[in-house]
C-alpha cells in the first residue's frame, strides 16, 4: 500500500524536471505528444481518415442506424433480380441483392463489426506481446536478448500468410477469436523488433542512468522511464499494421479459412460474389469497396501518425 | 567476406530448424487421421492402420519423425504424400518453376516501376506529381490483392477482352502479365514509398551538393550518387519481400488458375495433406533465408563503407 502511494507521489513530480533538461525540442513546454497532436489536427490525411474511422465505428456500434434491413434474412424473390439502384440512398436495394436475396447494403454495414473487431484486437494484442518481448530483450541484453532475438527470427522466417493459414486449418471452426489467434501467432515479431531497437536507444539516455544510480527498481525504470520514451516508434508501426491486419482478415475469410457464415464478413461476401463476376459484378465490388475504404482509412491514419511522431520521415 | 558468409550460414541453421520444426508441429496437430482417410467410407482394421503407420514412420514420437524428415531433406527427399504415394519433391518440381517465373515477373515490375516512381516523386517531393503518386500508392496498399485480382479480371479480360481471364499456359508471359501485376501491386507501392522517402532525404545530403558543385551532369548525380545511396532500405525490403511474394501467390494463383506453389499448398491445406505443406513451407523458408543473406551482401556493393571481415 505504502509502496503504491510512494510511486504515485514521485510520479507526479517526475515529468516536470524532464522538459527543461531535454532541450532537443524547439517548442517551449510542449511534449512530443502535444506537438504531435498539434501536427495531426492540421494534416488533411488525418482529418479524412478520422472521419472515415468515426463513421466506421458508428457502423460497428449501431449498424441499424444505417439500414433497417437484416443482413442474414434473405427473400428469394429478390434472387439475382437486384441490380444496384445507386439513387436509392440507404435503402434496402441501394447495392442490390445477393444470390440468397439478402440486401447487399445491409451486409456491407453489418460486415464492419467482425472485421474491425479482428483488426483492433489483433493490433492491441500484438503490441502488448511484441512490446513486452522487445522491452525485455532490449533492456536486459546479453543472453536474454540473444535467445529472444533468435526466437523472433524463427517466427519471422515463416511467411505471414502461410503461417496464419496453417494455424487456421488446425482449428475446425472459424470465429473471430480463432482468426485473432492466427494473426497474433506471427504478427508480434515486427513490433518486437521495433520495440527492441527503440528500447536499446532509450536505455542509453542520461535520465535512465540517473534513475538507476538513484536506486530505482528494474520495473520502475522499465515502465516509468523507458516505456513512455520508447513507445512512439511502436505506435507508428502498430497503427500502420492495423490496416494490414484488416486486409489479412479479409484475405483469410475470402480463402474460406477465416471467418465463416453465419458471421457477416466482407471477405466471405467477396468470395461468394466471385462466381457471379460476369453477370452480377456488384456482389463482389460492393463488399470490396468496404474492405478497401476501411484499410485505406487506417493506412492514412498510420501515415499521419508517423508524420506527426517522427518528423525526420517528412 | 568468406568468414562473414560462413558465420551467417551458421546463424541460419537454428532459424531454419526452428521455423521448419514449428510448421512440422502444427501439421502434427492437424485434426483428422490421414491414414484412416485412405480407407474412405470403409471401416478400417486397426491392425492394418498400425502396419501402414509403422511403414510410414508415423508411429514414432514427434521429435523422431522430425529428425527423419530433416535427414531426408539433406538427401533431397521432401517426404511422400500419404494419399497418392507421390514424392513431395516431384510435386514441388512441377509447381516451383511456375511460381518462380510468376514471382520474378512480379519482382521485375516491383523494382522497375517502384524505383522509377519513387525516384521521380522523391526528386519532386511536395509537388503535384508526388501527390498523385502518394494517392496511387495509398490505393494500391488499401485494395487487397484478391479484390484487385478480380477487378483486373473483370475489366481487362471480361469487359475489354485484351487478355485471357485465366492462365492456360504458364510459359506464356502474356498470360502471366495480369497475375504478375496483381502480385506486384502491394510491394510496388511499398518500394515506391521507401524510394521516395530515401531520395527526398538524401538529395539534401552534403555529397550531393558536392557532386553538383563540381559540375557533374545531372544524370550522373541522380543515377549514381543519389540512387545508389538511396537504395539500401529498398534492397532490405526487397530481400524480405521475396518470401512474401511467394506466399502472396496463394491468392493470385487461385484467382488466375496458375498451377504453382501457392495453388498446391492451398489445396494441400484443404486436404490436410501435411507432408506437402511442410515440404513447400521448408522451401519458402530456405528462399527467405538465402534472400536475406544476399541482401546483406548487397549492402557492401551499394555502400563501400560497409565491410565484412
Amino acid at each position: 500500500m505504502t509502496e503504491t502511494l510512494n510511486v504515485s507521489a514521485s510520479a507526479s513530480t517526475d515529468p516536470k524536471p524532464a522538459p527543461p533538461g531535454n532541450d532537443a525540442k524547439p517548442a517551449k513546454g510542449r511534449s512530443l505528444w502535444s506537438d504531435a497532436w498539434h501536427d495531426l489536427r492540421r494534416n488533411p490525411l488525418f482529418v479524412i481518415s478520422a472521419v472515415l474511422i468515426v463513421v466506421l465505428l458508428v457502423m460497428v456500434a449501431f449498424p441499424s442506424l444505417f439500414t433497417s434491413a437484416s443482413p442474414t434474412v434473405g427473400d428469394l424473390t429478390h434472387h439475382y433480380q437486384g441490380k444496384p439502384n445507386y439513387s436509392h440512398f440507404f435503402a434496402e436495394d441501394w447495392f442490390g441483392y445477393d444470390t440468397q436475396g439478402r440486401s447487399v447494403w445491409a451486409r456491407m454495414v453489418y460486415g464492419a463489426r467482425a472485421t474491425v473487431l479482428v483488426g483492433v484486437l489483433v493490433t492491441l494484442f500484438v503490441t502488448i506481446l511484441g512490446g513486452l518481448v522487445g522491452l525485455v530483450a532490449g533492456y536486459f541484453g546479453g543472453w536474454i536478448d540473444s535467445v529472444l532475438s533468435r526466437i523472433t527470427d524463427i517466427f519471422q522466417g515463416i511467411p505471414f500468410l502461410l503461417g496464419a493459414m496453417v494455424v487456421l486449418t488446425t482449428f475446425t471452426e472459424g470465429n473471430v477469436w480463432v482468426v485473432i489467434t492466427a494473426l497474433l501467432f506471427l504478427g508480434w515479431t515486427q513490433i518486437a523488433r521495433v520495440a527492441r531497437g527503440s528500447v536499446i536507444t532509450v536505455k542509453q539516455s542520461d535520465y535512465v542512468h540517473a534513475a538507476k544510480s538513484l536506486g530505482a527498481s528494474t520495473a520502475r525504470i522499465m515502465f516509468r522511464h523507458i516505456v513512455p520514451n520508447a513507445v512512439a516508434p511502436v505506435i507508428v508501426v502498430a497503427t500502420t499494421a492495423l490496416g494490414g491486419y484488416i486486409a489479412a482478415e479479409a484475405t483469410l475469410s475470402y480463402l474460406g479459412i477465416g471467418l465463416a457464415e453465419p458471421t457477416v464478413s466482407w471477405g466471405v461476401d467477396v468470395s461468394a460474389g466471385k462466381d457471379g463476376l460476369r453477370t452480377a459484378p456488384h456482389m463482389l465490388i460492393s463488399p470490396a469497396i468496404m474492405v478497401s475504404l476501411t484499410v485505406l482509412a487506417f493506412i492514412m491514419l498510420g501515415d499521419a501518425v508517423r508524420n506527426a511522431l517522427d518528423p525526420k520521415s517528412r | 567476406m568468406g568468414r562473414y558468409v560462413a558465420r551467417r550460414l551458421l546463424q541460419m541453421i537454428p532459424v531454419f530448424i526452428g521455423s521448419t520444426l514449428l510448421i512440422f508441429c502444427m501439421m502434427f496437430a492437424l485434426p483428422g487421421d490421414p491414414v484412416a482417410a485412405l480407407f474412405g467410407e470403409k471401416k478400417p482394421d486397426p491392425a492394418q492402420i498400425a502396419t501402414i503407420k509403422h511403414q510410414l514412420g508415423l508411429d514414432l514420437p514427434l521429435w523422431h519423425q522430425y529428425w527423419n524428415y530433416l535427414t531426408g531433406l539433406f538427401q533431397g527427399d521432401f517426404g511422400t504424400q500419404i494419399a497418392t504415394q507421390r514424392p513431395v519433391a516431384e510435386v514441388i518440381s512441377q509447381a516451383f518453376p511456375v511460381t518462380v517465373r510468376l514471382t520474378l515477373f512480379a519482382f521485375f515490375f516491383t523494382v522497375l516501376i517502384g524505383v522509377l516512381l519513387g525516384l521521380v516523386s522523391g526528386l519532386f517531393a511536395e509537388k503535384v506529381f508526388d501527390r498523385v503518386v502518394l494517392i496511387f500508392t495509398l490505393l494500391l496498399i488499401s485494395v487487397p490483392s484478391f479484390v484487385l485480382g478480380y477487378l483486373f479480371q473483370y475489366f481487362f479480360a471480361f469487359q475489354l477482352g485484351w487478355l485471357t481471364p485465366t492462365v492456360q499456359d504458364s510459359r506464356d508471359m502474356g498470360q502471366l502479365l495480369l497475375p504478375a501485376l496483381v502480385l506486384a501491386a502491394l510491394s510496388l507501392a511499398y518500394v515506391t514509398r521507401l524510394t521516395r522517402t530515401s531520395v527526398a532525404e538524401n538529395k539534401r545530403a552534403d555529397y550531393i551538393r558536392t557532386a553538383v558543385a563540381k559540375g557533374l551532369p545531372r544524370r550522373r548525380v541522380v543515377g549514381v550518387h543519389l540512387l545508389r545511396n538511396s537504395l539500401i532500405p529498398v534492397v532490405t525490403f526487397l530481400g524480405t519481400d521475396i518470401g512474401a511474394l511467394m506466399t502472396g501467390a496463394i491468392v493470385t494463383e487461385g484467382i488466375f488458375n496458375v498451377h504453382g506453389v501457392g495453388n498446391t499448398i492451398f489445396e494441400a491445406l484443404n486436404r490436410r495433406e501435411g507432408s506437402t505443406v511442410v515440404g513447400i513451407a521448408t522451401l519458402i523458408v530456405i528462399v527467405y533465408l538465402v534472400a536475406s543473406l544476399l541482401v546483406d551482401l548487397l549492402y557492401a556493393v551499394l555502400d563501400p563503407r560497409i565491410r565484412y571481415d
